[in-house]
């Protein structure tokens, strides 16, 4: 199982949790799965099949846009981040 | 007889900043890596340049002449560097900061001659953004430079810092620099890709703590317009006890104090050093450690929990 750190702005459609374990060998399922479980997720993350503009993915630390995007892999003891995209720059 | 070579003024001081080997830093003796020491600019960041550029453009164009005010949503560096640029051409200059910025970055801005006015430190620098669009669209007489939409930041950086580094070496396998614009990814990025067609330019991406999100949904979420993360081939999630890790090493090894993205950067840096058997590491160095001095990371046993409530970079 994988795990997803849910960031605040989701939490209250995942019933309050802070991470969830997972299931899926690619971003594409571990999505699947969340939506599947938090139906009220698939509108926030997704977009015309693809990752909404708003929602970054992070793999191992990494973003999933620079890897294979939804077709990312991901391990069995993995960790994913979902953020929104956030300004910066001091 | 060089009296004609002198600098005029700080802002003659802009750019130019020294490349240096971090060789104590390096995981092996074939890569070899390099920082752009950013707080060497004349109000102590990168975004000298920026700011330069910015107005530069703005008065060439006609969109900033006397009389206008200038107003910019910044956590630190930006609204310093402008409050320098703004002194010394005479401007008026106001600043929305997020409550929860260091001290020192305030006081540095009232110092150098800012108004500042205060966004919610909970909405992070998306807080300060849109604090910022409201006061610009209530007053005609301010001027706001943007840098999160300015092509002048980009291409500061495509003419200075890409160019800069380009010109002093042969060889570029990796540029690293941290993520808050986009500004230096973009700019100095598409400049050095120029000159070495195979770089891979890596982005270190702050992890924010819970506290500073601050969005009521992820449609709140802001992507700079001027940031085409399609130009990236890495970013690299970076949490604050890594940065400061990082941060640490480059003052142990290297003796170079930096601030905090520096520390994210060179913690990205290393880790893509690892991947590579040989080949030549960049990393650009935004500022240096001096304005985080009174900030309580330093001494935590927990560093995440202890800067969790702030925005860093």
């Amino acid at each position: 199982m994988a795990a997803v750190r849910i960031p605040p702005t989701l939490r209250a459609e995942v019933g309050g949790a802070r991470e969830l374990e997972v299931t899926g060998s690619t971003v594409a399922e571990v999505i699947d799965d969340l939506v599947t479980r938090f139906p009220a997720l698939a509108t926030q993350l997704l977009h015309d099949g693809e990752l909404a503009p708003f929602v970054n993915v992070y793999v191992g630390g990494e973003d999933v846009r620079m890897r294979d995007g939804l077709d990312t892999e991901v391990g069995a003891g993995d960790h994913l981040i979902l953020l929104p995209a956030m300004a910066g720059g001091c | 007889m060089a009296v004609s070579a002198l600098p005029a003024s700080l802002l003659d001081l802009v750019g130019s900043t020294p490349l240096i080997e971090l060789s104590r830093l390096s995981p092996s003796p074939a890569v070899r890596l390099y920082a752009k020491l950013e707080g060497q600019n004349p109000s102590g960041s990168i975004k000298d340049r920026v700011a330069q550029a910015m107005l530069d453009a703005a008065e060439a164009a006609g969109e900033l002449a006397p009389g206008r005010r200038l107003l910019e949503p910044t956590s630190g560096n930006t609204g310093i560097a402008l409050a320098l640029q703004a002194r010394l051409r005479g401007y008026e200059l106001t600043c929305v900061v997020p409550s929860n910025v260091t001290a020192e970055r305030r006081r540095l801005l009232r110092l150098y001659g800012a108004e500042i006015v205060e966004s919610p430190g909970e909405e992070g620098s998306n807080g300060a953004v849109r604090a910022a669009l409201q006061l610009a669209e209530g007053d005609a007489s301010y001027f706001m430079p943007f840098q999160y939409a300015n092509e002048a930041n980009p291409r500061a950086h495509y003419e200075g810092t890409g160019a800069e580094i380009a010109a002093a070496l042969d060889r570029v396998d990796v540029l690293v620099a941290g993520l808050g614009t986009g500004g230096t990814l973009m700019g100095a990025g598409e400049r050095i890709r120029e000159a070495f067609p195979e770089v891979v330019i890596a982005a270190a991406e702050p992890l924010p703590g819970d506290e500073v999100m601050g969005l009521r949904s992820l449609a709140d979420g802001y992507v700079p317009p001027i940031l085409d993360v399609s130009r990236l081939d890495r970013k690299l999630l970076v949490t604050n006890a890594e940065a400061v890790a990082g941060l640490r090493l480059l003052l142990e090894r290297e003796g170079v104090l930096g601030g905090v993205s520096s520390g994210a950067v060179v913690h990205a840096a290393l880790r893509l050093a690892e991947e590579l058997e040989e080949g030549v590491v960049v990393c650009v160095l935004a500022d240096g450690g001096w304005k985080y001095l009174s900030a309580d990371f330093w001494d935590a046993g927990d560093v995440d929990a202890a800067m969790e409530k702030t925005v860093w970079w």
